[in-house]
This record gives C-alpha cells, sequence and structure tokens, in this order.
C-alpha cells in the first residue's frame, strides 16, 4: 500500500473504508461520512496528547553527529530516547548507521542552549538510551522547540513542520509521533458530531515511537507508555454504555489505555494516571471500546494486530486487499478506517457491569 | 505566599497564558494572576525584560514561566502552546495583549508602506489568530476556558494616524465575536476589553508628549481585568468590554 507522502488539503475528503464485522461488509466513503455512520448516543474518545518536536540532531564531545528521537518523558528533563549515527529523516530509519559507541556520562550537544548526558544505555541495544537534559523547566522547553523537529520518516516527500503534525484539539507535548488517527478530525467535524449527539470525550496518552532502525527493538515496541484517564471520560463512557452508545477508540493509543487500564483493574476503569504495553491481537478481549477509528494500515505492522481485536483476520485481509486495489493511502498522512466491532452485544452489559465497579 | 495573594479566587491552580508580558499591561496581567494563585506562562519578544518579570513574580511567591517568541511568527506558535501546556498544564485563560504600534512617529495611512500594514496585521490579528486555533482548540476539548482579546477605543474611533494599528484592533475585535459564536455552546468565552489610555512605553512611542498625570497605572487597569475574569461567566461570550466602566477594585 502506497504512504501518503505529504500533507493534503482536506481532510473531510480523505477515504475513510468501513469495516463491519456484524454483516462482513466492506464500504468505501469519506471522513465527511462520520457523523453519518455513527449514532446519538455514541461515544468517541480522542487522545489530547500533542506532537513533540522530538527529533534533535547534536554532537559528541569528539564532534561525531548523532540524531537523538526522544521517545518518552520518565521524569522532568529525563527522557527514553533512540540514538541514530549520521543521517537524517530523507535516508530509510532501517539504513541508518548506529551511534557511535557511548558510555553513560556522555554528552551531546545539540545547540548552544541544549546539552544531554546520556544517564544510561539498555543492555538490549546501544541505540536505546535514557537522556538527561542538563536545561530544566523554561529553558529546557525553549531549548527543545528551538532545535526539535518532528520525527518523520523517508517515506514522506518533505520536511515536515509541527503545525502539519498536531491534531486540532492537542495540548500538552507528550507524543513521539502525531496520533495519527485524530488527524483529520476537523472543528467542524466535531461540532456537527455533538450536534447529532455524539459526544467527545478525551484521555491523554504519550504514544511512543514507530519503528527504532533496529529490528531486535523494533521486536520490543511499543515500550511502557504513560496514559491519564480522567474521571469525567469514565462518566462519559458510563453515560453511553447507558444510553445504549458505543464507545469508539480513536486510534491505537486510546484503544490501549483504554484496554491497558481495564486489564490492570479487573475489568474495571480507573481514573487517573497508569502505565501500560498492553499489545493487542485476535484472542484479545475488548472490555471497553466497541469501535475504532484509525488509519490504513499494512498487515505486517502491529497496529493490524491491534485490529484483529475488532474484526476477523480474514476480513481484515479482505479489506486490505480492497484497500489496496482502490488505491488507498496509509501511515500517518494517509486514508481512515472505522471498524465497528460490536452493537447490541450481550457483552456490552457485561462491560455496564465491570464499568460500574470502577 | 505574599500577603496579596488570595487563595480562594477561581483563577488560582489555573493555567494562563499572557502575551506581550514583558513590560506594561501585559506585565501587570501576569502579575495579578500570579498573586491570585495562577500559573502564568509570560510570552514576549524579548528574553531579558521577561525573565525580570518572570523572577520577580517567583520571587514574591507566585508562579511564572518565561518563553521567548515573536506572536507575529507562523512557525513558533505550535512552540508557544506546546511549551506552555509541558510547564503549566493545558491552558484555561489565554491573554492576547502582545501589539505593535508599526512605525513611529505615527505616519498618515497614506504615508504608510503596505508592508508595515501588513506587519501590523500578523502581530496584532493573524498571530492571536493562529494562537487561539491551537489553544481554543483544546479548550474545546475540554468543555472550558477564556481567551481574551486586548482592544483600544483606536478600532472603534477614526483616529488620523492610527491607522494601521486601529484597523488591527477592529478587526481582531470582530474576530473575537465570531470566535465566540462559533463556539456558542462549546464552554469556550471569548472578550475583547479595552483597557483605556496608559502610561506604558507604547503610549509614550505613539504620544511622546502625553502627561503621564492623565494615563491610568497599568497596575490598576490589570487588577481590574483579572477581577472580570474570575467570573467571566457574567459577561457574554463575544461582548466588548470597556476596562473604564469596570468596578474600581478597593
Amino acid at each position: 500500500m502506497k504512504p501518503a507522502r505529504h500533507v493534503r488539503d482536506d481532510s473531510l475528503r480523505d477515504r475513510l473504508l468501513v469495516i463491519d464485522p456484524r454483516d462482513r461488509s466492506i464500504t468505501d466513503a469519506r471522513v465527511a461520512d462520520l457523523p453519518s455512520l455513527l449514532r446519538a448516543g455514541d461515544l468517541l474518545i480522542v487522545n489530547d496528547g500533542a506532537t513533540l518536536p522530538g527529533s534533535l540532531a547534536g554532537r559528541t564531545a569528539s564532534g561525531a553527529a548523532v540524531e537523538a528521537r526522544l521517545v518518552a518523558e520518565r521524569a522532568p528533563g529525563l527522557y527514553t530516547a533512540i540514538l541514530f549515527g549520521a543521517g537524517d529523516w530523507r535516508m530509510r530509519t532501517e539504513d541508518r548507521p548506529p551511534p557511535p559507541p557511548l558510555a553513560e556520562g556522555a554528552v551531546i550537544d545539540f545547540g548552544s542552549d541544549l546539552h544531554a548526558t546520556l544517564a544510561e544505555v539498555s543492555p538490549h541495544s546501544p541505540r536505546l538510551v535514557a537522556l538527561s537534559f542538563r536545561e530544566q523547566g523554561d529553558a529546557l522547553w525553549a531549548g527543545i522547540y528551538r532545535h526539535g523537529r518532528p520525527i518523520q520518516y523517508s517515506y514522506i516527500d518533505r520536511p515536515l513542520e509541527l503545525y502539519h503534525v498536531q491534531t486540532a484539539y492537542a495540548s500538552r507535548p507528550i507524543c513521539a509521533e502525531l496520533c495519527s488517527a485524530g488527524r483529520p478530525l476537523t472543528w467542524g467535524l466535531l461540532l456537527d458530531l455533538a450536534r447529532r449527539g455524539v459526544r467527545v470525550a478525551r484521555l491523554t496518552h504519550a504514544a511512543g515511537i514507530s519503528s527504532t532502525g533496529d529490528p531486535a527493538l523494533d521486536a520490543r515496541l511499543p515500550l511502557p507508555e504513560r496514559y491519564e484517564i480522567p474521571a469525567e471520560t469514565i462518566e462519559a463512557i458510563r453515560e453511553a454504555r447507558a444510553r445504549g452508545g458505543r464507545v469508539i477508540a480513536v486510534g491505537t493509543t486510546v484503544t490501549r489505555a483504554l484496554e491497558g487500564c481495564a486489564l490492570a483493574h479487573g475489568g474495571a476503569l480507573v481514573p487517573g494516571p497508569g502505565v501500560t504495553d498492553l499489545v493487542l491481537g485476535p484472542r484479545t478481549p475488548l472490555r471497553v471500546v466497541d469501535g475504532i477509528f484509525t488509519g490504513v494500515h499494512e498487515p505486517t505492522e502491529s497496529h493490524y494486530e491491534l485490529l484483529s481485536a475488532f474484526a476477523p483476520e480474514p476480513l481484515l485481509r479482505e479489506a486490505h486487499a480492497h484497500a489496496e486495489r482502490e488505491g488507498y493511502l496509509g501511515h500517518e498522512l494517509g486514508d481512515s478506517c472505522l471498524i465497528l466491532a460490536r452493537d447490541d452485544d450481550p457483552r456490552g452489559i457485561r462491560r455496564l457491569e465491570a464499568v460500574a465497579r470502577g | 505566599m505574599s500577603q496579596d495573594t488570595n487563595t480562594t479566587s477561581p483563577l488560582a491552580r489555573t493555567a494562563a497564558l499572557v502575551t506581550g508580558a514583558s513590560r506594561g499591561l501585559g506585565a501587570a496581567l501576569a502579575r495579578s494572576l500570579a498573586r491570585r494563585g495562577a500559573r502564568v506562562v509570560a510570552i514576549a519578544r524579548d528574553i531579558e525584560p521577561l525573565d525580570a518579570v518572570v523572577r520577580q513574580i517567583n520571587a514574591e511567591g507566585g508562579e511564572a514561566h518565561a518563553f521567548a517568541a515573536d506572536i507575529g511568527d507562523k512557525l513558533v506558535v505550535h512552540a508557544i502552546a506546546g511549551a506552555a501546556a509541558a510547564l503549566v498544564g493545558p491552558i484555561d485563560l489565554l491573554i492576547h495583549n502582545a501589539s505593535t504600534l508599526g512605525p513611529t512617529p505615527l505616519p498618515l495611512l497614506l504615508d504608510t508602506a503596505c508592508e508595515d500594514l501588513g506587519r501590523v496585521l500578523a502581530v496584532n490579528l493573524v498571530g492571536p489568530f493562529r494562537l487561539s486555533k491551537v489553544i481554543a482548540g483544546s479548550m474545546a476539548l475540554r468543555g472550558r476556558g477564556t481567551i481574551v482579546h486586548i482592544s483600544s477605543d483606536a478600532a472603534v474611533n477614526a483616529y488620523p494616524r492610527w491607522g494601521a494599528y486601529g484597523v488591527s484592533k477592529a478587526a481582531l475585535d470582530h474576530l473575537g465575536r465570531t470566535f465566540a459564536a462559533e463556539l456558542e455552546g462549546t464552554g469556550v468565552r471569548v472578550l475583547s476589553i479595552d483597557p483605556g489610555e496608559m502610561n506604558t512605553r507604547m503610549h509614550a512611542d505613539a504620544i511622546p508628549d502625553a502627561d503621564p498625570a492623565t494615563l491610568a497605572d497599568p497596575a490598576v487597569i490589570a487588577e481590574r481585568i483579572v477581577r472580570l475574569l474570575e467570573r467571566p461567566e457574567r459577561v457574554a461570550s463575544g461582548s466588548r468590554i470597556e476596562a473604564a466602566s469596570l468596578g474600581v477594585v478597593s
């Protein structure tokens, strides 16, 4: 499947592949059609994390060029990061050389006003490190925004600016990459949904990176990711259930936060912060979400594995083949897909009870 | 905390972003908000006077953060919004105070270069528009927030030589009304506030011969504005308010 190579003008015209496991149908639609595919009483849940300018070009003490990609904040100023040697996003990630050998305590200079020390090098790979920034607070954020650029990949045909890779509702910069499922949602669409009785709730999930360039490290993704679910979102889920509405996750991060939270708490949703490294697959029971609005993915990608929790694999393969034939575009700037897995399902009653316990 | 702190203010623990906060009304707004327990992010182009304002607020027990940026620059909008949210959380109150007069001594429109009008519009209108787009989106998702446009009577009255500035403020007023209409029902309120003539460097740049005794103290005006913003629901979203009509702080 071809990736979308650059930002397209009108996201409402992006294509929307609608997969319905109940009647095994595959329908071609547009993102603009989303309000007519949902019902009053349904609840959309979005991830309100903003995208960090997480790609930082730096030099080691010996003058070697490195690129650091920030993956997740562990503590203020302390970040899990992936290090690369020379080169940038224009080279395929898997072709990038590894970083020069660096010991813990080595300093990387990202600019006159941004420096980090290697606090840790992972025993699994010298590419996976913890960076401790010397600057703190105001000076740290000034430095990150002055020197950082969005993480991007070689299938994109031009440098991306930060305004290309944000959703229309994000706030705290905690996502390593754009939570792309929400990218096409304009405020016109969101307010139209609200007028039709489809509520929108939020959670915050620190999405990590999608690729490290090292297959052994890639196999360890996703690394544990922090999330935070507001009490009002859990209340909104309860109310949607009571109305017979469906809970639709906008993206895989929202799915993993909700299902990860329920898994960690015996099926109940608990407000507040948490950490999850949940990987969903064909045998994962969905305790919270009834459907997903997300991007279009290759069958070999981990996101595709997650989709198999929503629809049977033969149907997903058929849908993917259809999307290929019809010229759908993949990756973070590409087209979208909607799977509504459940409707009037007896398990919905059991989930209502689980939410009520929480 | 200083003796002026009102720990029961509705603004306590809210996240506020003020542009043009290195001096004048902007600095005074940052101080008034911080005294009430708001967590303030102060934006201005010049880091040194901005840092001085922020240091003073922090030394007095408030919480303020400095981020240097030119509000007219398209490329820093997400940097401003992102850094602010990283430092104090999602923004609850956004005050668009940063303004430029354009070239001084103020020229007639007939003598104003179109590039200078463009620059005034870029800073006074398009900059606030861009920053509001980013921050209002997050406010609308959370179902609450207030956006304030600092206006001027030059937006309403036709003063010769105030063309570029006046046009930009008139447009900013209407931007506020239109945003308010679009955001009706989302919980996001938009207000325009005309602070009146104040004893500031901007006023001195525009009217060097003015008698400072006839001009309001920006600290007094800031207090009036912040008291209004403690209860923004008392004023209809989309309203334009003159600070002179607000109650005197006792």
